[in-house]
């Protein structure tokens, strides 16, 4: 194995794109460093009501 | 506590603004972490040293002042970008008044005044006055489609959905007397089950659409209404008066992410979103960065979604040897034996902050369950699902010897794992847990009624401890996942996957029923961005031929699945077996071929990928031609197909483009419903405007037609501004046709996949699961999930093989526990089990025996749905975790009055 490569990937922004990068890198077998600005991750889908086409709960 | 305390009121973000929040605070209830934060813009002991409420209050010291900010440094093998956008501020339009009219908010306020969480606490009212509108109109693409006033050249590809959305909800809220229109300029709704969607608010909901873009909004004296003026279909001027007005923004790049992106030396394009390319759509300009979400173009959740997972398949494939190598491996605890052990039952009452403590009297509750029987421990906690709760759960555990747990806090869907994490961690078997959900189903509904909530929740809570008294411990099977993937389909979509899989190290078997590779992508010309496909795919089809990871077998098709999750057996033609130990479905789709507008009475009528062919061939023909048309919706948004086909409309603004580029004197003609350029596909919209296409709209219920008459090609179609039958004689026709699935009943039984009415496979998850399927260790990607363009299949791809290698880099899974098991000695062999399980779980015995021909259950096969439990006509099933035994237990302690 190479040392030159580094298995872990930074992920920055946790709305829903990168949380989902980011789990499925840590499920892979990487290690994940999530960066978010904000006190909580969650995005802007947090901040929506219901999501198209299915109506569910964007929570 | 901290929060009550603290006397500074600021705006709340997360609320758009639209009501206060604490200096000190948590975004929303449901925020991870749900931790306080402290905004050092707007605390007054971190601006003038003073107050210092929230530190004298917090019972646990959590509160520092003089926390900086500080610089990490890490070291890391890739970059993901998922920053994402920031809706669009129409501040800047003075004809619109939104900074100015109370009642004229954006879609983003909307959003939180219909939640539940909301400021109104989802009561649908306007701004100015807390009433109920009557009339609500929403104005679409604003801050999109839009160079004049503000600088979004691109559409932002949600709207259209997101405002259909808001006003079917509003309508929900308020009743359908409620009033609800939406002037757009083409209603965009390319996605999968959109158009449907569209078709049902505009067909049974009542929402109203009307084609016009309204220019300015004036106020109506003495009242808070809104009075707009537009030109409606007929050329007419419309006066309408409106309750409240909700503009439609759209997605914008904010300066900070351009700023942060220039830093990074990472391209973006002319509307900021980060330059990509067709086949390599989630890879920036810069090596070793990828991007993901909005910031690579406007996109909605499927597709955002989709988007992160290609991104972690390309920042992961890049450092494949070294997986593995920086990761935290859990220690695994010894489990203790409890076996014939008198249960000892922990209780943990969560106070959930204010969640369930401002309702329930949590004191109380954690008091009379010291009073039931088997509870040796009792105690309440302010979050039970904090990292330092957890640990005390732990150590409690351990310290007080504890054998049976229960959680009263939330509900068991979000944290039940989390808990039974806990257990292992102490050494606890983790089926020993139960959860009983005092917030959800009691503090947030009985708000008003306090006293009565906490009876409830002691009543919840005496039910699960009956139940989890008699709980035992349950095994879960450990399967070896087979590191071999197969993928069907040899496409574009599964070569992609393939060679992903391959690179990641990953033998590989590709099945394709033609005799070679490429699929529908040896019938395209050159992709948006102008590349050539065939080079691609060339490229590509090479690049699988020397990697010796990869088995291609061409001419091939399934006969015979056997198995299940990282162990199936596959047969396919010629009696080949191939192990292996997930599947991607790239099965593709294919076009239609059309019965209307004349096609195959003339060879001047053709289909969009003749159209394709006609250019690969440089036919000398198309320069000679002086007038060409196009008709688009050709078998899509019909009646018997109602989706629309994603790929059309760019597919033929795209050529017409081309048309005009070889001979600009060529009068083009592009005959649509609605131009769906979606994202900055519309920029190529705008171009074959500006070089002269020319545009003319139809109606579903007006279509053109189309003769052969003295050798010559006729379109008759009724000019949408003129409002006057057209005859426009052409050299050449091309009908946009629809993409059709390709329906194989044959593999959808194979692997118990479902297919939609259109003939598309469902994913698991309309957004959250888009790349795989209900079906444990099988994935799709491509057409046969849903019409879409190169990039976006080869991102779907990507995708598909992020969600597979997180299986297979698991190496062995683990089974859940709580499944139905027979008890032979009572089974009649009677096969209603057999019959009714979806999951084909239960089987007769083959094994010589006392039990030959009862009934078995494959554990791994097992989704533990129940079916069979309350089928059994003998009593011969039960269910691991709730026995009949169990479930009496919970039910005859619902009260003692039952």
């Amino acid at each position: 194995m190479s040392k030159d490569v580094i298995g872990s990937v930074m992920v920055v922004g946790g709305g829903i794109a990168g949380m989902q990068s980011a789990l499925d890198l840590a499920d892979s077998g990487y290690y994940v460093y999530l960066v978010e600005k904000n006190a909580s991750i969650g995005g802007v889908m947090a901040k929506l009501d219901k999501t198209f086409p299915t109506n569910d709960c964007a929570m | 506590m901290c929060t009550e305390k603290c006397p500074k009121k600021v705006v709340d973000t997360y609320n758009e603004g639209l009501r206060k929040r604490k200096a000190i605070y948590v975004e929303y209830e449901q925020a991870v972490p749900l931790k306080y934060a402290i905004d050092p813009t707007q605390c007054i002991k971190m601006i003038k040293d003073k107050c210092g409420n929230c530190e004298k209050v917090c019972p646990t010291g959590a509160i520092v002042y003089d926390q900086k900010e500080k610089t990490t440094k890490l070291n890391v093998g890739s970059v993901v970008l998922s920053p994402g956008f920031k809706p669009f501020d129409p501040s800047i339009f003075d004809t619109y008044q939104y900074s100015k009219f109370k009642n004229v908010i954006t879609s983003t306020e909307m959003e939180r005044i219909l939640s539940a969480s909301g400021p109104t606490g989802g009561h649908l009212v306007r701004p100015s006055d807390n009433e109920e509108p009557k009339k609500i109109a929403w104005f679409q693409c604003i801050g999109s489609r839009e160079i004049n006033r503000c600088d979004n050249s691109h559409c932002s590809s949600v709207c259209c959905m997101y405002a259909t959305k808001e006003a079917v909800m509003a309508k929900e809220h308020n009743g359908p007397e409620l009033d609800t229109a939406i002037f757009y300029m083409d209603m965009r709704t390319p996605g999968k089950d959109f158009e449907a969607y569209y078709e049902d608010a505009k067909e049974n909901k009542g929402v109203r659409y009307v084609k016009s873009r309204v220019h300015t909004i004036d106020p109506i004296t003495g009242t808070d209404d809104l009075e707009v003026r537009y030109a409606n279909e007929n050329g007419e001027i419309v006066k309408e008066q409106f309750d409240m007005i909700v503009l439609s923004v759209g997605l914008e790049i904010p300066p900070e992410t351009v700023e942060f992106a220039g830093k990074l030396g990472v391209e973006l394009t002319d509307n900021n979103f980060a330059k990509t390319s067709v086949f390599n759509p989630v890879k920036t300009s810069r090596d070793g960065i990828f991007v993901c979400g909005s910031f690579q173009g406007p996109k909605d959740i499927p597709e955002s979604v989709i988007d992160a997972s290609a991104a972690a398949t390309a920042a992961g494939e890049i450092l494949t040897e070294s997986r593995n190598t920086n990761v935290k491996i859990a220690e695994v605890i010894t489990e203790i034996n409890v076996d014939n052990e008198r249960p000892r039952i922990g209780v943990f009452v969560c106070s959930c902050g204010t969640n369930i403590a401002g309702v329930v009297d949590v004191k109380a509750v954690a008091e009379y369950c010291e009073t039931l029987p088997y509870v040796e421990f009792v105690t309440n906690n302010m979050f039970s699902c904090s990292q330092d709760t957890q640990e005390k759960i732990a150590e409690t555990i351990r310290e007080k010897n504890l054998n049976r747990v229960v959680v009263a806090a939330c509900t068991p869907k979000t944290h039940e794992g989390l808990f039974k994490e806990t257990l292992l961690a102490a050494g606890l078997n983790k089926y020993l847990f139960e959860m009983a959900n005092i917030r959800n189903h009691n503090s947030w509904v009985h708000k008003e009624t306090p006293e009565l909530a906490t009876e409830k929740a002691k009543d919840t809570i005496r039910m699960s401890i009956a139940k989890v008294a008699l709980f035992q411990p349950l095994k879960e099977a450990e399967l070896q996942v087979n590191q071999t993937a197969l993928v069907l389909g040899g496409g574009l979509s599964g070569m992609t996957t393939a060679k992903s899989l391959a690179t990641q190290g990953y033998e590989t078997h590709i099945i394709e029923k033609s005799d070679k590779l490429g699929g529908q992508a040896h019938n395209l010309l050159k992709t948006v961005q102008g590349e050539d496909v065939r080079e691609k795919v060339a490229e590509l089809s090479s690049a699988i031929d020397s990697d010796d990871k990869i088995t291609v077998h061409l001419n091939s098709e399934i006969t015979d699945v056997e198995g299940f999750v990282g162990n199936f057996e596959t047969t396919i033609s010629g009696d080949n077996k191939i192990e292996h130990g997930i599947a991607v479905m790239a099965t593709g789709a294919s076009p239609y071929k059309p019965e209307e507008y004349c096609y195959g009475q003339d060879d001047r009528i053709i289909t969009a990928l003749d159209l394709d062919r006609k250019f690969m061939d440089n036919d000398a023909a198309l320069k000679d031609m002086t007038s060409a048309a196009f008709i688009q919706c050709v078998g899509s948004r019909e009646k018997d197909r109602p989706y629309c086909s994603r790929v059309c409309c760019t597919h033929s603004v795209d050529n017409a483009i081309e048309l005009k580029k070889l001979k600009p004197e060529m009068n083009v003609y592009i005959i649509y419903r609605d131009i769906r350029t979606y994202g900055e596909r519309e920029l190529l919209y705008k171009e074959a405007r500006e070089l002269g296409v020319i545009f003319i709209r139809y109606d579903r219920d007006n279509k053109p037609s189309v003769e052969v008459k003295d050798g010559e090609v006729i379109v008759n179609v009724t000019d949408h501004v003129l409002g006057r039958p057209l005859e426009i004689r052409v050299d050449l026709l091309t009908l946009a046709t629809a993409i059709i699935p390709n329906r194989d009943e044959k593999i959808a039984q194979f692997f118990k996949l479902p297919v939609n009415d259109s003939g598309f496979y469902v994913e698991r998850h309309a957004k959250l699961g888009p790349s795989e399927f209900a079906t444990d260790g099988v994935f799709l990607c491509g057409l046969a999930h849903y019409p879409k363009p190169i990039d976006e299949s080869i991102t779907h791809a990507q995708a598909a093989t992020s969600r597979a290698v997180t299986l297979l880099a698991r190496e062995s899974i683990h089974t859940n526990g709580e499944i139905a098991v027979t008890s032979p000695q009572n089974c009649s062999s009677c096969g209603i089990c057999v019959s009714v399980c979806p999951y084909s779980a239960p089987s007769f015995t083959t094994a010589k025996g006392p039990n030959l021909g009862r009934a078995e259950i494959n554990p791994v096969l097992c989704k533990g749905c129940g079916l069979c439990v309350a089928s059994c006509r003998s009593g011969a099933i039960n269910h691991n975790g709730f026995d009949t035994g169990q479930i009496y237990a919970q039910l005859v302690n619902v009260k003692e009055a039952v």
